[in-house]
């Protein structure tokens, strides 16, 4: 398959959250702030790629037993990376994504790609596919952000986009509009890919 | 402040509700959902993981990691204690009680992956719980994930899939109908506050 083929269809037509349903819980915690959907989704590009290209190399080696235990445990290392890269240069939002950052580990789309793609292609494409599908998870991301952190804030990465005459929607910042801002994505996407009927 | 490990079990299970706050445990909640008996094996599968991975990975914590300066390497031993206990749990329930194996057993291998597992030996870490803490944390988290997904899949079942508008069903329905749930457990927070 060509670079390009498979960058597309990890992005788009195969976009994990909407398309696949994996990879729901991060995309709904840290999705109040712009800035916290940024580092989270440059997160899981990092590790998605990277784990997937790992695994990869070593997909002849692995016995098929164990195969679950060691993709978890190249994962985990990745993600260790993350977790003390953040704590040293961002520990503000390193605090603020709190335990999310360890859930990258169980985050269904990394595991999800190394099972479906990593398995059974070569490592440079299986980085390519998941450098692909992170960017997928993270462009999703952004949107619910945007809608959320503008409603919930009136502002757009910390920076004030609506006047003094906003009145900021609190429910946008708790839990329940994350569930309605993924839903009607999702039921948008879904109707927009519906076949046409003549 | 202490808190009372009576009022971290309630609140788990209530105020803080670990899917409908926190959003842990989502994937399999929303494709496990559509039937009622499969929930409730799952639910009950988690809750009882749940209980004992979280006194564990205290355990593991307080008295391995830390004595021993290694708590950067706290997301891989968590995720081998889980997946350890899970594996050993199945064969313990396979030798002593065949009948709950059949009913939990196909759910067991899934829960390793679940991350409402991980993710609250993490937060238990991160408050800073004492052991009964963790252990009353666990159990209640576990008890909530199972009333939301009994919730869900009893709402899913009045569902008429037909009438819904096109592109609507699965997914989207259930994050909606969870979204509307999560509003209504809003109601419960201030009667007990945990962090």
């Amino acid at each position: 398959m060509k670079t390009k083929e498979i960058l597309k269809q990890s992005i788009f037509t195969d976009n994990s959250i909407c398309r696949q349903i994996l990879g729901i819980c991060s995309a709904l915690a840290v999705t109040n702030l712009m800035m916290n959907s940024l580092v989270m989704g440059l997160g899981v590009i990092f590790t998605t790629a990277l784990s997937s290209y790992t695994i990869s190399l070593i997909r002849d080696y692995t016995p098929r037993s164990v195969r679950m235990m060691v993709q978890t445990l190249i994962i985990a290392s990745y993600v260790i990376i993350i977790d003390i890269f953040l704590k040293a240069f961002f520990p503000d939002i390193s605090r603020s994504l709190g335990p999310y950052v360890g859930l990258i580990i169980t985050n269904c789309i990394v595991m999800g790609r190394a099972e479906a793609f990593a398995q059974k292609n070569k490592p440079f494409d299986s980085l390519i596919d998941g450098v692909g599908s992170g960017i997928g998870y993270m462009l999703v991301l952004l949107v619910i952000a945007f809608v959320r952190e503008l409603f919930g804030f009136g502002s757009l990465f910390g920076f004030k986009i609506l006047g003094d005459w906003w009145t900021p929607w609190s429910i946008m910042v708790m839990a329940p509009s994350a569930f309605f801002v993924l839903g009607l994505l999702i039921w948008y996407i879904n109707y927009r890919s519906l076949p046409k009927q003549a | 402040m202490e808190i009372n490990s009576f009022v971290i079990f309630i609140a788990a299970i209530f105020t803080s509700n670990i899917l409908l706050t926190n959003f842990l445990g989502m994937c399999s909640y929303l494709s496990i959902s559509k039937d009622m008996e499969a929930s409730a094996g799952l639910g009950m599968a988690v809750f009882f993981v749940l209980t004992f991975t979280s006194g564990l990975n205290y355990l593991a914590y307080h008295y391995i990691l830390v004595p021993l300066n290694l708590v950067y390497l706290q997301y891989i031993i968590f995720i081998i204690v889980i997946a350890a206990f899970v594996q050993l749990l199945e064969l313990v329930i396979e030798r002593f009680s065949p009948v709950l194996y059949y009913s939990l057993g196909i759910f067991l291998p899934l829960i390793t992956v679940n991350c409402a597992i991980f993710g609250i030996s993490l937060f238990m870490i991160i408050r800073n719980y004492t052991f009964i803490q963790s252990i009353a944390f666990g159990a209640g988290s576990g008890l909530g994930w199972l009333l939301a997904i009994l919730a869900l899949a009893g709402i899913r079942g009045k569902v008429r899939e037909k009438m819904l508008p096109k592109g609507m069903n699965n997914a989207a329905i259930s994050l909606i109908i969870t979204g509307i749930m999560a509003l209504a457990f809003i109601g419960f927070s201030g009667v007990v506050i945990i962090q």
